[in-house]
This record gives C-alpha cells, structure tokens and sequence, in this order.
C-alpha cells in the first residue's frame, strides 16, 4: 500500500500563499457570535516566531457558503497571529463524550517540518471540566497552555510557546 | 454510536522528525514534551473544502499579463490519492518557488539574483474526479541559505494540501531529478526512510512534455487514508 508523503517545511517564503482575508473567517457574512483569537508564538529563547503560519479549523458551526471554517494567519514583527471567527459550540467526541467548544491550530514555519497541531478552547467554557482532551492531560500548567483567555471584548487571547517554559501540548495527529 | 473513522498513524520513518539538528532552523522550534496522544474526532476528522469558485485556480503561473518568465518552461502534472490508492478529488493545492534565478518574489529574500517582473511565483490548482492535478511554470533555481557554510536548497517547488480531513493537511517540497544538491541539502534528508525522500523527487516524463513548449514532470502525492473500520469504544 503507499505510504503518505513525506512533509517538508513550509519554509520561511510562504507568504506567496499569505491572503490575508484568510484570517477572517466572517468575510463571507458568517452568522453568529463574533470573536477574535489572537496569541504571540514563541520559540525556545523567548523570540517570537516572526515568519509563521498560524492555521484555523473549527467544526462548529459547520462550514458552508457563508463560513469557511477554516483560516491563515500569518504572525508578525511581534509574533502575533489574529483570526476574526465565530464562536464554535460544543462538539460530539468519541463515544457519547462531547467536547467543549474548542478551535483546532496548526503551527506551520521555517524549521519546522511536520506541523504541529494543537487546539484552542475558551478559559470560561463549564464544559472544560469534562472535555475528553483536556481531561487527558493532568498537569493543570499544561492543560493551561490550552485556555484562550479574555484579553478585551470578544477578544481571546492563547500565545504558542514551541519549546521550553510553558511550552504548549501539542497533539499527536 | 458510529464514530468518525480516524487517519492511520504516520508509517515510522517516512515524516521527517521535528526535532532534525543538522537543518539549524529547528533547534529553537521544536517541543521537548512528548506529543499527546488523542484519537481523532470531528476536529481531525473533518476539515475545509474549497471551491474555484470562492479561490480561482491560477494554473499557468509561468505569465504575468501575457508576458512569459524567463527559465525554462515547464509541466508539472501528477495525481492526488490516499494511501488506499483511492484518488483525492476536488482538493486545493497550492505552489509556491523561486524564480529561475532562484530568487522568490518576497520582501524577506535578499539574494543577490534578478526579480522577474513577469514572475510572482505562486499558483493555486484543484484535483479532478480522479484526481489528477496539472499547472505550468518554469523551472525555479537553487538558491544559497545560511544553514552552514555553502548551503544551497536543490531546486524545488513547495506543495500546499489539503485533503478531506484537518489530519490530511500537507505541507511539503518538490524536487528536480538529477539534482546534485539533494544528497547535500538538511530539509530534504530530514526525512529518515531513503524510499520515502525519493518520493519527494519528480520524475521526468515525456508523456507531460510539450512539443515545441515546455518539459513534463510528474509528481504524484499521497495523503493519509482512513483507518479500515471506524474505532468503536
Ligand atoms: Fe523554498
């Protein structure tokens, strides 16, 4: 049987695909609560991450004509990624679990060569307490890394740390 | 419950590993904690479509207002399937590369090689039914980066997929055959399995070639396919 290509980086000359409409996934009339998901990436000495794309994918609301579901952020100077979405709702997990609202993250770069995946959910969501990911985790610092937090209205606020302190649980996928 | 069916696990050896010292670049951006496990759901499982509609392809890259690029002009065409062999259809891909200079149309490439004004150097194709992908450019150039001393990425065209689900998405690179500086370039050696990089390299081929036009490549990508039977708990 064939076997998956291999991935390569997406090096740091990517933004020949940035369109940065990409990062509004309300452009096409989205109905629904409006929010911002923003957040710093930072490499192993604390620098930000200036050259990465910050990718978006939620299930909730399902994608259509009106929403894309999806979105790419390129970071800047700062490291700064920011999506303008809407907010998703909780998700069915495996079994009869269900998820709390959480958005799904890649983190694409110059020396990184298979993305790394990771997700986004709100600090404020009740559900949090029984999601079957972040209940998988038991290191509450860790679990953290996961938690957007609010950082102004409808602004939610999740930096990326690739390596080191407060590094962020990325996902096997 | 039926749940959704998950992607198998990559096959060891055929993704290259993020932690690859000899491509300097990764020393700062790779995680030091173990990746955590978690079978996939609706998150994973599904994932964006996209229509030509909403993002017009751009299949002829190697022209800007009429005017060709300078190099050589070429054919790539190739087919999108999952590791079942079943093909991928109406999937996105985008490409990007250097110009035949080797130089990229990008405000943060400073080297020292002619910008083509007839050359932008990024294209957006679909798969169809069966699918196959098919886009015309010219040949991009090697160009010198500061891994080590003397460094020069092979010449190569970089690969943006999608497939049906958020685990299927692929970034990744397309070389040229008979290149000398593959054995010496870190990116393209950071994948472990010998048959697995050489998959990465296209093959010449006559069939694509144009008469009196532009030289073929064929390239064929493989995204991961779905577990046989959906995982019951
Ligand atoms: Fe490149």
């Amino acid at each position: 049987m064939p076997i998956a290509t291999a991935a390569q980086t997406i090096g740091p000359y990517w933004h020949l695909i940035e369109y940065p409409e990409f990062a509004d996934l309300t452009r096409f009339g989205a109905e629904g609560e409006k929010v911002v998901l923003t957040g710093l990436v930072i490499d192993g000495d604390g620098a930000p991450v200036t050259d990465g794309c910050i990718e978006l994918w939620q299930a909730s609301p399902a994608a259509g004509a009106r929403f894309p579901g999806y979105g790419r952020s390129a970071t800047d100077a700062d490291g700064r990624f920011r999506f303008t979405t809407v907010k998703p709702g909780p998700v069915p997990g495996r079994g009869n679990t269900l998820q709390a609202p959480h958005f799904a993250i890649n983190i694409l770069a110059r020396g990184i060569l298979t993305r790394l995946y990771t997700r986004a959910y709100f600090e404020d969501e009740k559900l949090n307490g029984t999601d079957p990911l972040l209940t998988a985790i038991d290191d509450p610092a860790r679990r953290a890394t996961l938690l957007a937090r609010p950082d102004g209205p409808g602004i939610w606020r999740m930096d990326i740390r690739l390596q080191g302190d407060g590094e962020t649980v990325f996902i096997e996928v | 419950m039926t749940d959704v069916t998950p992607f198998r696990p990559a096959v060891a050896g055929s993704q290259p590993p993020n932690d690859s010292p000899e491509y300097g670049s990764t020393h700062k951006r790779h995680p030091k904690q173990a990746l955590v496990a978690f079978a996939h759901t609706v998150t994973e499982a599904t994932g964006p479509r996209f229509s030509p509609a909403q993002f017009p392809a751009i299949i002829d890259i190697s022209t800007v207002d009429g005017h060709a690029a300078m190099g050589e002009r070429i054919i790539v065409r190739g087919r999108v399937t999952d590791e079942d062999g079943r093909p991928v259809p109406d999937t996105m891909i985008e490409i990007w590369q250097a110009n035949a200079a080797g130089r990229y149309h990008h405000p943060r490439d400073q080297h020292d090689a002619p910008l083509d004004a007839h050359f932008q150097g990024a294209g957006r194709v679909f798969t169809d039914a069966d699918g196959w992908y098919q886009f015309t450019s010219i040949k991009p150039g090697a160009y010198p980066w500061r891994n080590h001393f003397n460094a020069w990425r092979p010449n190569h065209i970089h690969y943006s997929l999608f497939g049906s689900g958020f685990a299927t998405r692929l970034i990744t690179q397309m070389y040229f055959p008979g290149d000398p500086l593959l054995e010496l370039d870190p990116v393209f050696n950071t994948v472990p399995d010998e048959h697995a990089r050489k998959r990465l390299v296209a093959k010449f081929d006559l069939d694509v070639t144009r008469p009196e036009w532009a030289l073929g490549y064929r390239f064929d990508v493989v995204l991961r396919g779905r577990e046989a039977t959906p995982m019951e708990e």
